[in-house]
């Protein structure tokens, strides 16, 4: 087995992530923690889209929902002076969560194209709901007051911001990491693997999709709150679906179905983003065809190259 | 005077109507007849607004736009099946989601390459600038009157052409079984790189009539094929008849909506909670109606019979 | 029969213009093992589908235990005691063996809103798991993924996974189908040692399995049930030889 080499490369990638601070500072570089802080809360939506995408085999194009209503959980109290992050993150988390269980039991009646069609106009009907809002910044958003206020943490200190997002996603993933082989888990992934077969077992998988649905909205609402303190801007096209899209490349290219998959495919897209845009405003040419060679002929992701990347639970 | 604003609005929803169903006509038959998840739709759409409005300002000649670009995205349509979609047809939908994706990104820069992001000028030909009386008191613009017609005469067109023809008994088969049509001994691969820039063409159809009212610019594919999907969701997939029932339907509730709920929330709720509420309302309009009909009737209002 | 574990009554299901499902009665004893059989296309499947719960049923009446089940899903059916296997070998291919039949045992024992605690360190899951196993004869191969097993095993571990559910009544949709003559051997003889404890509905084509374990036969052709009866009764109905066995055809066609 090359789980032993697997988990030194990843426990040496998390060290690393934990350098960047320390790192941009030798170099003179801050800019690296803003675009490293940009990567993990881009990663805590992709491994939150991957626990209904890569493990339940929900296909939902409509994540940048969530991303949004944690978002506007932040932007909103926070313009009405309410700036305690606890209230908002609580906010965050409860709304999209919220939103998740509503998409969540009219979509997971139907299958197939129908789901994937009908999570992405949910979606976008968030979109559009948050450009009719002018109270709200309406189409052009709005500017953060001021960053969230944490007891004991300045997130405007950039790198506090930082450890504090780092800390957040380990924890993500190692609750993920329980979950998926808890009993929850099991049954979320056996689902996917073989749903007729469970129905005959006597599972009502219905419930438990949903539920991991609602789990996944939920992270990925705390990932819209971070995402606004990142930005300090509020603006609805973090709903627009394309975000979805582009989450969904990121769980794509690190590797569905894993834990560490999803934060390396965020890494790998932006990075590339970063690169391909210094080099041509119009990167979005290269990306695009990129994207179907990737589709086309690699599909086990960036983890799958990793030693010992592919795993077979039992 | 209130009798002519809601004659006049549904006209408009006619309008919209009648543009969703050219893009959900070639869509829903590559949905259900390749099976395929195509987001790139509005790509195509997209393309053949920009094709004409640049052959339009180049010559002055609105007719030479349409001429060159139908056959044009036609073209690019079987050039894009033939070199990527094909390959795509036995892939399961998450790799069609993502690799359609690949492509709107492609297209819609390569249009920004071409044209710049901002919007590209575009008019109304100057000989439908005018208006024309539908009714006595009830004018109506020339120009999305001809868009109304043309509208409804390709949905006659098309359904001559699908319940009449050898062609449109293939699709039709098609649809509901594939196998089948395949063990008649039919060119399947070609049948659907037909089917698919017959598709491509309608989109294109849509996407050049609509230049002239709304904004050609990078990215306009992807606004309309969201509530193309809606129509989509709602007529069923692979259902022509689904399509347009569910286009105009689309089309009325959205643009009446959009017109008439904020004063009509304001004589129930008063005009400060229905300046607020309407728009918003509005907005979602179409979904909560996806919704609606996807309670009762889960596989849309006119589900393509299958095996 | 009063005392019928399964009854069912006027069963219908059409699709479309197609009647698959006829008017079908039955009623099969507790512990009795009842065989259906039938050409192709006769709607052996579709009743299957729709005694399991997988299928709804236009009109009729299924009864489980005195009480009306027909309304009833799938799972909830299960957690009464029904259990099937599939025509088409259905199991969890990336899971290992044991990991198949422990979540066969995981939706018998209590929820699943579960997640903390390693679902493969559940010692309640796994020790009856690996029991039924045993079993089958899958002992050896329980940590095998799913999808690396032999055809046989395949459907000897879809069979543990009915067992695994402690079922009353087992629905067995052509046990043998795809196997060689000495796999299909070792599944006769298993299926044989669960006569009696266990209420049986089988489907099979293979007359020699039908013959070594049907208490009773049911011949069904175009959605009706044209006869019933034990084996013996069968072969010598005059009817029966002429709609399905064919006048000259021996047993096992």
């Amino acid at each position: 087995m090359a789980t032993r080499a697997r988990r030194i490369v990843l426990g040496g990638g998390l060290v690393a992530l934990a350098l960047v601070p320390v790192v941009a500072a030798l170099l003179h570089q801050p800019f690296y923690v803003d675009l490293f802080r940009r990567i993990l809360i881009w990663a805590i939506a992709a491994v939150s889209l991957d626990l209904i995408l890569g493990y339940g085999g929900m296909v939902s194009l409509g994540h940048a929902a969530y991303l949004g209503i944690g978002a506007y959980a932040v932007a909103v109290p926070a313009s009405y002076g309410i700036d305690s992050g606890l209230v908002q993150l609580a906010l965050a988390v409860l709304a999209s969560a919220a939103a998740a269980l509503v998409i969540g039991a009219v979509s997971l009646r139907t299958s197939g194209m129908y789901f994937i069609m009908i999570t992405l106009a949910f979606a976008q009907m968030f979109y559009y709901l948050g450009i009719s809002i002018n109270a709200w910044g309406g189409d052009d958003g709005m500017r953060l007051a001021r960053r969230s206020r944490l007891p004991g943490l300045d997130l405007a200190d950039p790198t506090v911001f930082y450890y504090v997002v780092l800390a957040l996603l380990v924890l993500l993933l190692w609750l993920g990491h329980r979950l998926v082989h808890a009993r929850f888990g099991t049954v979320i992934r056996a689902a996917k693997s073989n749903e007729p077969r469970m129905r005959a077992v006597g599972f009502a998988t219905f419930r438990y999709r949903l539920a991991a649905f609602v789990l996944a909205g939920a992270v990925g609402g705390l990932a819209g709150a971070l995402l606004t303190n990142q930005t300090e801007y509020l603006t609805p096209s973090y709903m627009h679906w394309t975000r979805s899209g582009e989450i969904m490349v990121m769980v794509i290219l690190g590797g569905m179905g894993t834990l560490f998959g999803p934060v390396l495919g965020a890494a790998a897209y932006l990075l590339l983003e970063d690169v391909l845009s210094a080099w041509t405003v119009h990167w979005q040419i290269v990306l695009g065809p990129l994207l179907v060679l990737v589709v086309l002929y690699a599909r086990r992701g960036l983890y799958g190259l990793l030693p010992g990347g592919t795993s077979t639970d039992g | 005077m209130t009798a002519l604003l809601v004659a006049e609005q549904c006209l408009n929803g006619l309008q919209l109507g009648v543009m969703l169903f050219l893009m959900a006509a070639g869509l829903t038959l590559v949905f259900g007849i390749m099976n395929l998840v195509n987001l790139a739709h509005g790509s195509l759409y997209m393309v053949g607004a920009y094709l004409a409005t640049a052959v339009f300002n180049w010559s002055g000649s609105f007719v030479l736009g349409v001429v060159f670009a139908l056959p044009a995205t036609l073209a690019i349509g079987m050039l894009v099946e033939v070199i990527a979609l094909r390959r795509l047809y036995e892939r399961d939908h998450l790799d069609q989601v993502l690799a359609t994706f690949g492509l709107i990104l492609f297209f819609n820069e390569a249009v920004a390459m071409v044209w710049g992001r901002t919007a590209l000028f575009t008019r109304v030909p100057p000989a439908l600038a005018g208006q024309i009386v539908v009714l006595p008191g009830l004018r109506y613009p020339a120009y999305r009157a001809v868009i109304i017609v043309v509208g409804l005469a390709v949905a006659l067109l098309l359904y001559g052409l699908v319940s009449r023809t050898r062609l449109g008994m293939l699709i039709r088969a098609g649809a509901s079984n594939r196998t089948m049509v395949a063990a008649l001994g039919v060119n399947i691969r070609l049948l659907y790189t037909l089917v698919f820039g017959f598709g491509a063409a309608l989109a294109a159809l849509g996407g050049l009539m609509a230049g002239p009212i709304y904004n050609v610019q990078p990215g306009m594919g992807e606004e309309i094929l969201v509530e193309v999907l809606v129509v989509i969701v709602i007529g069923g997939i692979g259902s022509i008849r689904g399509a347009l029932v569910g286009a105009i339907v689309v089309g009325m509730v959205d643009t009446l909506g959009r017109a008439f709920l904020r004063p009509l929330l304001s004589s129930v709720l008063g005009p400060v909670a229905a300046e607020s509420a309407g728009p918003a309302l509005a907005s979602m309009s179409i979904y909560l109606l996806m919704a609606a009909v996807l309670f009762f009737r889960p596989q849309g209002l006119f589900p393509a019979a299958r095996s | 029969m009063a005392d019928a574990l399964l009854s069912v009554r006027a069963l219908s299901k059409r699709f479309g213009g197609i009647v698959a499902t006829d008017g079908v009665d039955l009623d099969v004893a507790e512990g009795e093992t009842l065989a259906l059989i039938g050409p192709n296309g006769a709607g052996k499947t579709t009743l299957i589908a729709q005694l399991s719960g997988d299928l709804r049923p236009d009109a009729g009446v299924i009864r489980f235990a005195g009480a009306d089940v027909t309304a009833l899903s799938a799972p909830a059916r299960s957690r009464r005691g029904f259990a099937r296997s599939f025509q088409v070998t259905s199991i969890f291919r990336e899971f290992t063996a044991v990991a198949n039949v422990a979540l066969a045992v995981q939706a018998h024992a209590g929820h699943s809103f579960r997640f903390w605690r390693p679902a493969a360190r559940e010692r309640a899951l796994r020790e009856p798991a690996y029991a039924v196993l045993e079993r089958v004869g899958l002992g050896e191969r329980a940590d095998v993924p799913a999808g690396a097993l032999a055809h046989g095993e395949q459907r000897q571990l879809e069979l543990a996974m009915a067992l695994a559910t402690r079922p009353r009544l087992l629905l067995l949709d052509e046990p043998v189908a795809g196997m060689g003559p000495d796999e299909s051997q070792r599944m006769v003889r298993l299926l044989r040692t669960l006569r009696g404890a266990h209420t049986i509905v089988l489907v099979e084509h293979d007359m020699d399995v039908v013959f070594a374990l049907a208490d009773r036969i049911s011949v069904i052709v175009y959605g009706r049930v044209l006869a019933t009866g034990a084996p013996a009764a069968i072969r010598e109905n005059a009817e029966v030889r002429r709609a399905y066995l064919g006048e000259e055809a021996p047993a096992g066609c």
